[in-house]
């Protein structure tokens, strides 16, 4: 899409930056800066226009569930009356940001209790796949289910939130070859059937990460939310290649040897994340087909956004509702669903770039999947960086070996008092003690995962679990492992020092600084995320 | 009255000294006189409502008195919107019919991009019988005249054109208001037009609105109603109009099942063919209103246990 004009989308590509090349926008949490990257040895990767979603969802839907992948029958034929039905669904994280209604999963969910109905199937339960994320409230729940699903079964007790902590509602159901627990949703496990609604917004997405995460609590996790498979992931997006994808999968093969017999149902969505037309249309566009109203637009924007208060930007940013359209949907047999999801997932987001870079640059946003309505603190503000943004890459890092990374983020030293308590305590009192993951792994983990406050708030608050901010801190050990310094743009200099990074007040800054590292004239590539690409570095 | 009378003809006296062409020339004896150009019941004219001007103003007499008057005395609650997410061009919307507040609560309750390019079916025989009645329903409502006491091909003619056009039309495919709260068998046109036209049916459940001004009442009541729109239906393709109605009525009739139960419980009974009719028993009229006593058991006045002597 481009200057509004309804074109075939144009694919993801690499900008060789020269003198003639406009400034870039960045993202910078609630806000945005215009830099000028070094001339003649900078480059800038676009992600792909949004591809054309389907014409006919719902029909696409009923379709997939009437003709599975795999060894599956078709979901009409899974469906009796007098069986037990547990129909589970991503939680708040996916999509980013939150879709317009109606969500993917009240449409795929409507078309599954439908066939259900249909067969007289009685004992139905719904539940929210967040493993130890926060709960969802109601209008979060109304908001992916839609209301008359919510309706329907949420007053009398059957359409909830997993809870990972509840005793009784969690079980074992066997260990795999390495050792790993598989712990396991009781109510999933004693079904006769479990259908998983899944949104896919990027590769890592799905699969049996679906069930043996989502479903899961702590006792399972630890298994793969771990250091050692972090640093082991070559990048955790890429499946093939990914020790997280390899444990999920060891631990699918556990539940279905369980038992547990599972209808896999996999979507994907394009990158229309700022939608073609209104106020964050630009954001999507190309900097030098930016029409005057678009650059009008973004300057009026721009100074709006520098005069008002963090919350009140927030409160403006978090009412943005994508208006993603969905491009593929198939359901059956989990790994064969997955192989089609992933190819789907990677036609829209797959960039070819050739070769690394000494100096990576990229521009945070104001959302990751673990402050949907909440506070982008600085740990999620690391998860962000040098976790999702870093392992957005196929082959090799973006960023050669002793690199530098460069983020663009206010980093505010702040907190959402509800929702993310444990992440207070571990910014306080953990990485004011290190910020080596393995000793903070082997140091405090267990001592925050087994609080009994912060268990009492992940299961009846919406708080995360005590030990989320852990993983958090994981999730980027890869790349803390593999570069040689993280400059922070914009950020409040004591937070980001407390991370263990260094603070630039201006990208030129940052660049000085990433030249005693990398040496002078570095070259330089930013990944202009979101919308969202992933790099096929060769 | 009678001083009117007298003053009308002495006005009609003084222009007649003027005679032709200040009034009209009597036809010549022996002459046969040109038929009548009245346009009244099936044959008003209603095009000039669909011009800028008025739709104009109906837009503003939707938003400026429609609107709130519906909200202060439907209080209503609109379901199903998203249903229509996916559906573009011209629709046929039909709904269950109670009261004659059902058309401004259904204009207000329907989305853009079709609200402000809708026209509403309404009895030719009824709402223009006279100029100023179809003049008052066509700019208010985007009325359009449908027979319903005979077969003629003039409406069915205009609906198409107008759904060729780009407009959508509101029917009722009962044919007029509920007499006793239930609602009545589907008539075929709707379904009619829909086939012919190839496009798709809304259908929409209106629950509520026979309180508010049953038939037979003229001063509204308030009270609460719940408008459910249900998901797009076309006609298969060797259905036809007699059979369609029937799957549009069972449709309205499990989104009534869905607007007074929840959306599950409809749908199971929907697929076991237990939907509660929309025309109730085939009982005797007091046990119908019985029944419909207990439907809506919630809504009922409360009365004094005893009368006060």
């Amino acid at each position: 899409m481009s200057n509004g004009r309804h074109l075939a989308p144009r694919p993801g590509f690499v900008l060789d930056v020269d003198r003639n090349s406009p400034p870039i926008v960045f993202h910078h949490g609630e806000g945005f800066r215009m830099e000028k990257l070094p001339a003649g040895r900078s480059r800038v990767i676009y992600p792909a226009e949004p591809l054309e979603g389907l014409a006919d969802p719902d029909g696409a839907i009923r379709h997939a569930l009437d003709n599975p992948i795999g060894d599956s029958e078709p979901l009409r034929a899974l469906l009796h009356a007098g069986m037990k039905l547990t129909v589970a669904f991503d939680d708040i994280s996916l999509p980013l940001p939150p879709m317009r209604r109606p969500d993917i999963r009240q449409r795929v969910i409507e078309a599954v209790l439908d066939l259900a109905a249909e067969a007289g199937v009685d004992d139905v339960h719904l539940i929210a796949a967040l493993a130890i994320h926060r709960r969802m409230t109601e209008d979060e729940l109304r908001h992916a289910v839609g209301d008359r699903v919510y309706d329907a079964f949420a007053p009398d007790g059957r359409l909830y939130n997993h809870d990972a902590e509840d005793p009784d509602g969690m079980v074992v159901l066997g260990e795999t070859p390495h050792g790993e627990d598989v712990q396991f949703s009781r109510r999933a496990a004693e079904s006769d059937l479990v259908v998983y609604v899944n949104i896919n917004l990027v590769a890592m997405d799905g699969g049996h990460k679906s069930t043996a995460t989502g479903l899961s609590g702590y006792t399972g996790l630890r298994h793969h939310h771990n250091v050692h498979t972090m640093q082991s992931s070559r990048s955790f997006m890429d499946q093939e290649s990914s020790a997280l994808h390899a444990s999920n999968w060891r631990m699918g093969k556990v539940i279905r040897d369980a038992g547990v017999k599972i209808f896999q149902i996999e979507t994907t969505v394009n990158n229309d994340t700022f939608g073609r037309e209104g106020p964050l249309a630009l954001l999507q566009k190309r900097e030098w087909e930016w029409s005057t109203r678009d650059r009008m637009q973004f300057l009026a924007m721009k100074a709006g956004l520098d005069v008002m208060p963090s919350s009140a930007k927030r409160k403006v940013f978090s009412s943005w509702q994508a208006p993603y359209a969905l491009t593929s949907v198939q359901a059956g047999e989990v790994e064969a669903v997955h192989e089609v999801t992933t190819a789907n997932v990677y036609r829209q987001h797959l960039v070819p770039v050739e070769g690394q870079t000494d100096v990576l640059t990229m521009g945070l946003p104001y959302i990751c999947p673990y402050n949907v309505n909440s506070i982008m603190n600085p740990i999620l503000v690391m998860c962000l960086g040098l976790g999702y943004f870093f392992n957005l890459y196929r082959g090799r890092p973006l960023v050669r070996e002793g690199g530098v990374l460069i983020m663009s983020h206010p980093t505010a030293w702040e907190f959402h008092p509800v929702h993310h308590p444990s992440y207070i305590d571990f910014f306080e009192q953990v990485l004011a003690d290190t910020t080596d993951p393995v000793e903070i792994e082997r140091k405090y983990e267990k001592q925050f995962a087994e609080d009994e406050w912060y268990i009492h708030l992940y299961r009846n608050s919406y708080a995360y679990h005590g030990v989320h901010p852990f993983y958090m801190w994981y999730w980027g050990s890869h790349a803390l492992q593999h570069l040689g310094r993280v400059v922070v743009v914009g950020g409040d200099p004591a937070a980001v020092r407390r991370m263990g990074f260094q603070p630039a007040s201006t990208l030129q800054d940052a660049l000085e600084m990433a030249s005693d590292v990398v040496g002078p004239q570095p070259t330089v590539t930013h990944i202009k995320n979101p919308p969202i690409l992933m790099a096929d570095v060769s | 009255m009678g001083q009117v009378s007298l003053r009308v003809a002495k006005a009609r006296a003084m222009v007649g000294r003027f005679g032709f062409p200040w009034q009209a020339a009597p036809v010549p004896t022996g002459v046969a006189p040109a038929p009548s150009t009245r346009q009244l019941g099936a044959d008003y004219d209603t095009a000039w409502a669909r011009r800028y001007p008025a739709r104009l103003a109906r837009a503003a007499l939707l938003e400026g008195v429609m609107r709130p008057t519906m909200s202060a005395i439907a209080s209503p609650d609109r379901r199903g919107l998203d249903r229509l997410d996916d559906l573009n061009g011209p629709v046929v919307f039909v709904a269950n019919h109670h009261s004659h507040a059902d058309t401004p609560l259904l204009l207000t309750s329907i989305p853009e991009p079709w609200r402000y390019r809708v026209v509403v079916g309404a009895a030719a025989d009824y709402f223009f019988g006279n100029r100023f009645s179809g003049a008052v329903s066509a700019l208010a409502i985007g009325a359009v005249p449908i027979e319903r006491t005979r077969v003629g091909r003039r409406s069915a003619d205009m609906a198409r054109d107008l759904i060729d056009d780009g407009w959508s039309v509101l029917l009722y495919p009962e044919g007029g208001r509920s007499p006793d709260g239930w609602g009545q068998e589907f008539r075929g046109g709707a379904a009619f037009l829909a086939i012919r036209c190839g496009v798709p049916v809304v259908p929409i459940h209106l629950q509520g609105t026979g309180r508010i001004l049953r038939k037979g009442r003229t001063l509204p009541r308030p009270s609460r109603t719940t408008v459910t729109f249900g998901d797009p239906l076309r006609a298969d393709n060797d259905e036809n109009a007699r059979a369609f109605a029937g799957r549009l009525q069972a449709a309205v009739a499990a989104l009534g099942d869905e607007a007074t139960s929840d959306w599950w419980q409809a749908r199971r009974r929907a697929h076991a063919g237990t939907s509660p009719g929309l025309t109730g028993p085939d009982f005797g009229a007091w046990r119908r209103a019985w029944v419909l006593g207990d439907r809506n058991r919630g809504i009922r006045r409360k009365r004094p246990r005893w009368p006060e002597l």
